[in-house]
Formats: C-alpha cells, structure tokens, sequence
C-alpha cells in the first residue's frame, strides 16, 4: 500500500502537477488562436510574441509596483500589474488591426495573405520586445513560491517521495479555470458573445441580421490580447521570461488548437491537456514508479523512458502531423465557434 | 608665418599619429561577453588587461599592449569566428587570449587562428578534444583538460564515500566531454552512473530533465553546464521538486550568481575549480586589488592574466611583435629553465628577457605548460558552506 502510495505521489510530482499546469498555459494560449481562426479566419503567428509582448508589459508593471513598494504577499505582484499589461495588449494588438489587418480584410484577401501578413507581425513584435526588455531571461516572481514543500511533504506523510506544490501552479489552474467559465459564460450568456458566434458561424447572415462587424473584430482582439497577456504572465510566474521560448511556444499552441479542432473552444482547452500531457508523459523516466508498483524481482533495469527529453518539441510535432493525417478536423469537430 | 604654423601643426599632429601608432600594439581579447557565461566573463577580460597595464610602456623598445575586446558569445561559432576573424584581419592584433568556452575556442582557432598563424591563448576552454586539434602549435590554454577535471572529481567522490550519481552535461564539447572523461574516471574508480542526460541551454523549464533524471534513482546530481543557463535551470527545478539536494559542480557552475539565485539550499553543494593556492594566486589577489579590480578572485580570473602575460612576455623574448616570433617563445618563458615570475613581477621579468636571461613564468595559476601546449592543471576542491564557496583543499 505505501509502495502504491509512493508510486503516485512521484507520480503526481513529476507527470501530473508539471502536466496540469503547463496544459493550462497552452489551454489559455489555444484559445486565443482558436478564437481569432473562428472569427477573423486566419492562422496568428505572431501570438506566441502577444505573450511576450504582454508579459513584458507586465512585468515592468510589476517593477514599476515594486520600486513604489506596493505587495498584495503571498501573491505575486505581478497580479497587480496584469491589468496594465492586458490593456497595454489590447491596445496594441487593436493598433496592429487598424494597421495590418483591417486592409486584407477591405480588400476580401485570401486567409493565407492574412497568415503571411502576421508572420510579419510576429518579426516586428519580436523585435519590440527585445528592443524593450532585452533577450535574456527575467524572473519576476515574488510572494510565496510554495503551498506544499517537498520535504515537508516527506516528514508529514513519512512517505518516501516529496511532493511540491507551487504557488504559481495552482494559480495558473485556478486563473486558467476561472478564465475559461468567464469566456462561456461571455460566448454562450451575452449579447455580443452570441454575436461573434453568429458571426463566425456565418458571416454574411449575421451582417444581414444587423450585427456590427467592427465590434466584433474589436472585441475578438481584446480577448484574444487578454488570454495570451494572461497565458504569458502565468508561464513567466511559473517559469522564466525569455523572449525567444514564447516565440517557441507558438508550436505547441497551434499543435493545441488543431488536435482539439480549430475554431473550438472546448477543443483548444483539451488540446492544451493532451499536448502538455503527451510531452511531459512521453519523456518521463518511469523506472522509479514502476519499481515501487511491481514485486522486487520485476524491478526494471533500464530508465523506462520512451523518448529522451531532448525531443520534448518534437513530441507536439507528432501530435500535430498524425492529428493532420488521421483526423484533419480535430478531436471535437472543427465546427467554427 | 601662417603657413609654417599650419605646417608645423599638421607635421607634429602626424608625428603624434605615428608615435601612438608605433608604441601600441593590439592582443585580442575574446570572450562570451554575452551568453550563458556573461556573468564571469567581464572579469576575465579585466584580469587580462591587468596584465597588458602593468606592461604599459615596458614592452620591446617602450611599446604598450592594449586589448581589442571581442564577444565569442561562447555558443554561436559563426559569430564568434566572425568577431575573431575582425580582430586578426582589421584590428591586426599580435595574439589573441581567448576564446572562452570549448566550442567556439575550436572554431576560432580552426577557421581563424591556426589558417592565419595567430596565437591564440584560451584562459578557460577545457574540452579535451582541444588537446588533439591540429593547431600546428598556435593554440595554447592556461586551464587544464577537462580529461584531468573528470579524474579529480571522481577523485573527490571516492574519498566522500559517494558511489552512485546522476550526471546532466550541456549539449555541447565542453559538457560532453567532461561527462565523458568523468564517467570513464568514476567508473574506473567502481562507481555507478545512474543516467547520464544531456540538457539544452535557455530553456524556460526543465521539469522533465529533472524528472527523468530523479528516477535513475541516484541520491546525488553532478551537474556540468553554465552558472547562468541550464545548469541553474536544472538546480532550481530539482530543489522545487524535491528530486534531488546534493549537487556536484564542475567548473562552469561556479559562480556567486549561482548562490545569489538559489540560496541556502545550495550548502554542502561540492565543485571543482581549476586553481591553486600557491604563492603566485595570492600575489594575485594583492596585484587585483591594488590594480583597482572589481573583484580579485573570481573564477578563471588568474588563468586570464596569465594567458595575457604569457604572450607579453614572449614578445619580450622574441623581440618583435611578429605573430610567428612570439608562438616561438611561449613555451620558453612558460616552462623551466629561468627566473620563476609571479604575478605584479611582469616589469622584471621583461628586463631579464631584454638582458638575455631566462624566464620560468608562474603566474597566478602555476603555469606549467604540457608539450602540447595546455596547463597541467591544479584544482581547487570546494564547498559551499554558508552561502559560500569555500575552498577545501588543492588536488
């Protein structure tokens, strides 16, 4: 029984917490991208650098607090600041649409000139951002940085593995599952929720009905700059800022949308969970926790591992390529919004 | 009148042109000023000009080596090449101390160095690959092969009783190679090696490095990266989960950034430094301090003023500032036979070079030069102890 027990908190602490919490960060990112393909119809590239732009934002906030000595401890501070970033988000990404976007869509252009023209958002955000705040890692965490404590885990349980809980991850799920109700409740309850669905479910009959297209387009972005802004600071609180891994994070995020079926919001937040959970599941060493469940003798010799961590990336490749393959409209079905 | 005035003006400024001109002479000095070793690397390059100001004006018939300082970027060999290639051809220096880390030391002094007879002499590159590489006698170092480093870590196990361990090396020559030669040396010693797992730098989370790692099933995590990359990445991640809080550190691990980001975790934490506590490091300290130096001990500090020196003093001996001439004389003011030169005694040293003597240069690290040309190497064994690396004795 405590073999058992030990088996699943290693279990826990190593696949289960690190998954959960990394898939809601690719959920909050998924469902940006999702939103804007739902509505504005085209891939956004340069989402992965929205979250570096909004982190950013966000963390000089969070400097800014810091230096005047305002604390809401044991959160971080950078709570505070988000605010300021996803409104500093918004604002550029409603700028990037009045001076990018909004002249493919005058013009009715193919969605991949639209792609294209994001790619070429993605270098300019790219950057700004490193113009800002440089290439190098930043961590702004601040506050208490554990609930539980490995060792303290160990002494109070007498088991023989420790099991950590941050603060940052079980903000990052609670943020993330909060966030999520609000934006059903926002798409399913509200006026201009049921008017985007309308909108992208058929373009031309939601004009017809009376629906203003601009405020649709508005109030996509704005959401869009508020999940990624939300997303990125999460990552960043939990891990580290850097620009260059939010511009990698693009990946996984797409593989995110797609696996779960683009245009689907329920689908983009499964899609976070399985990828997280593919990568993290696929590249752990189960030697340990299948020794403490099989008799002594049937104790494995090799590390059990499926594939090396190195090809953690590669890992949301896969998923990517045989979801395209196999089932091209996604987990749930790819109906738009 | 006018004119003769004009004249004379124009006259003495080109004089003053050609006199800075002929009393400078230019040393490279190339190191990752950006990168995973930023932290270490501006002090390098402080202790290495020490060196070029305590000659200023002594050197030949009254010339100053000044250093051109140059961003190896210790990862990207492209770039680094590039930059070495900059100091060589436009900045024309005589020699070039450096580079810092294994793999851009290898491509600069293969595609650059080496092709156009430049000495290059590298403070902190260990990779023992670098022992073999065809340098036709160009590339010299001031630090040891990692090859030694691996038996003196393995050493320092042994005597510690630990007898399985968990290796994590940076993708790259200098982590593999000292993974390798430490895991030939642990084993040789009847050691175990759980896992031995390559980790990529600046990645923003290393969980699952840090879970596989863990169910190797070793108490003990020896970690071969950067101070201010993957390596700390690692260390925070394991502390975070609880998976490991024992550390072994090789050389690019040392740091007070490293302490400074972890805490008091990090107590009994043991490293490996290439050092030693001779006369000549704490001369070197004395010279630092005086010489207004930030700091006067710092990692791969005293091999930087001695990779500097060296090529001062060989100059000196080859009495001219030709490329070729001096890549002669390394060796001889290295190695025994002659007046034995520690550091601050740079200034003697070149009178007894100009009068026809002999030197044996000790410097700050103990330079003795092995017949290819790399420092026999002694090591600092150390602990952190109260937020602190403490040095335990000198192997």
């Amino acid at each position: 029984m405590i073999d058992f027990l030990n088996a699943l908190t290693l279990f826990a602490n190593f696949v289960l917490i690190p998954g959960l919490t990394y898939g809601s960060q690719l959920a909050l990112g998924a469902l940006g991208i999702t939103l804007l393909y739902g509505i504005l119809r085209f891939a956004n590239f340069a989402h992965g650098d929205t979250m570096a732009f909004g982190t950013m934002v966000t963390i000089l906030a969070t400097w800014w607090l810091q230096g005047t000595g305002v604390s809401i401890a044991p959160l971080p501070t950078a709570l505070l600041a988000l605010p300021i970033g996803v409104a500093a988000t918004a604002i550029f990404a409603l700028a990037t649409d009045r001076l990018v976007y909004r002249h493919y869509r005058e013009v009715k252009a193919p969605p991949i000139r639209l792609v294209m023209a994001s790619v070429g958002v993605m270098f300019v955000m790219n950057g700004i951002v490193r113009f800002i705040i440089g290439p190098n890692d930043q961590s702004f965490m601040d506050g208490e940085r554990f609930i539980v404590k490995a060792r303290a885990f160990k002494n109070a349980t007498g088991l023989n593995e420790g099991l950590a809980i941050k603060s940052s991850q079980m903000l990052t799920v609670v943020m993330a599952m909060v966030l999520v109700a609000l934006l059903f409740w926002f798409l399913n309850r509200t006026r201009t929720g049921k008017s985007m669905r309308a909108f992208s479910d058929n373009e031309d009959l939601a004009l017809l009905s009376g629906i203003s297209p601009q405020k649709v387009v508005t109030v996509t972005w704005i959401l869009a700059a508020g999940l990624a802004t939300i997303a990125g600071v999460l990552y960043g609180l939990d891990k580290s800022f850097k620009p260059f891994t939010y511009f990698q994070l693009l990946l996984p995020m797409f593989a995110a949308a797609i696996v779960g079926g683009v245009g689907h919001p329920v689908g983009a937040i499964l899609g976070g969970f399985v990828v997280a959970f593919s990568e993290v599941a696929v590249t752990y060493a189960y030697k340990k926790f299948i020794t403490y469940l099989v008799p002594v003798d049937y104790a494995p010799e090799g590390l059990m591992q499926l594939l090396s961590t190195d090809y953690k990336f590669a890992v949301s490749f896969i998923i990517l390529v045989v979801v395209l393959l196999v089932r091209p409209t996604g987990l749930l079905k790819g109906k738009v919004i | 009148m006018k004119k003769l005035l004009l004249a004379s003006t124009i006259l003495a400024g080109m004089t003053t042109a050609a006199f800075a001109d002929g009393h400078e002479v230019k040393m490279g000095v190339i190191l990752g000023f950006t990168g995973p070793i930023e932290s270490l690397t501006p002090d390098m390059a402080s202790a290495a000009e020490l060196a070029m100001k305590e000659t200023a004006g002594k050197v030949l018939d009254g010339k100053t080596i000044v250093a051109v300082r140059a961003d190896s970027t210790c990862t990207d060999a492209a770039a680094a090449t590039a930059a070495a290639e900059k100091l060589i051809t436009s900045d024309g220096v005589v020699g070039i101390m450096g580079a810092d880390c294994s793999g851009v030391t290898t491509a600069i002094a293969n595609n650059v160095g080496v092709p156009n007879g430049v000495v290059m002499v590298s403070p902190s590159a260990t990779s023992p690959a670098l022992t073999t590489i065809e340098d036709k006698g160009f590339f010299f170092r001031t630090a040891p092969s990692d090859a030694r480093q691996g038996q003196v870590l393995a050493d320092i196990l042994k005597d510690k009783g630990i007898t399985k361990v968990a290796v994590t090396f940076t993708n790259n020559d200098y982590g593999k190679g000292l993974a390798d030669s430490f895991a030939t040396a642990f084993k040789a010693a009847g050691g175990e090696i759980a896992i031995s797992a390559a980790h990529e730098d600046g990645k923003a989370d290393y969980s699952a490095e840090v879970g596989a790692l863990s169910a190797a099933g070793a108490e003990h995590l020896a970690v071969f990266g950067y101070v201010d990359q993957g390596g700390k990445g690692i260390i925070q991640t394991s502390l975070d989960t609880g998976a490991f809080d024992k550390f072994i550190l090789a050389d690019g691990m040392i740091g007070e950034s490293l302490i400074k980001a972890i805490g008091a975790d990090l107590n009994g934490t043991i490293g490996t430094l290439p050092g030693s506590d001779s006369a000549g490091a704490a001369k070197f300290k004395e010279v630092a301090t005086a010489g207004g130096l930030k700091k006067n001990d710092g990692p791969f500090m005293p091999e930087s003023y001695d990779a500097a020196a060296l090529m001062i003093l060989a100059m000196q001996a080859a009495g001219s500032t030709d490329r070729a001439a001096i890549q002669g004389k390394i060796m001889d003011v290295a190695n025994a036979p002659g007046e034995k030169i520690l550091p601050g005694e740079l200034a003697k040293a070149l009178e007894i070079l100009k009068s026809g003597g002999q030197v044996d240069y000790e410097g700050a690290s103990n330079v003795t030069l092995t017949d290819v040309g790399e420092a026999a190497g002694s090591y600092k064994e150390l602990e952190v102890k109260d937020g602190k690396f403490e040095t335990i004795k000198i192997r």
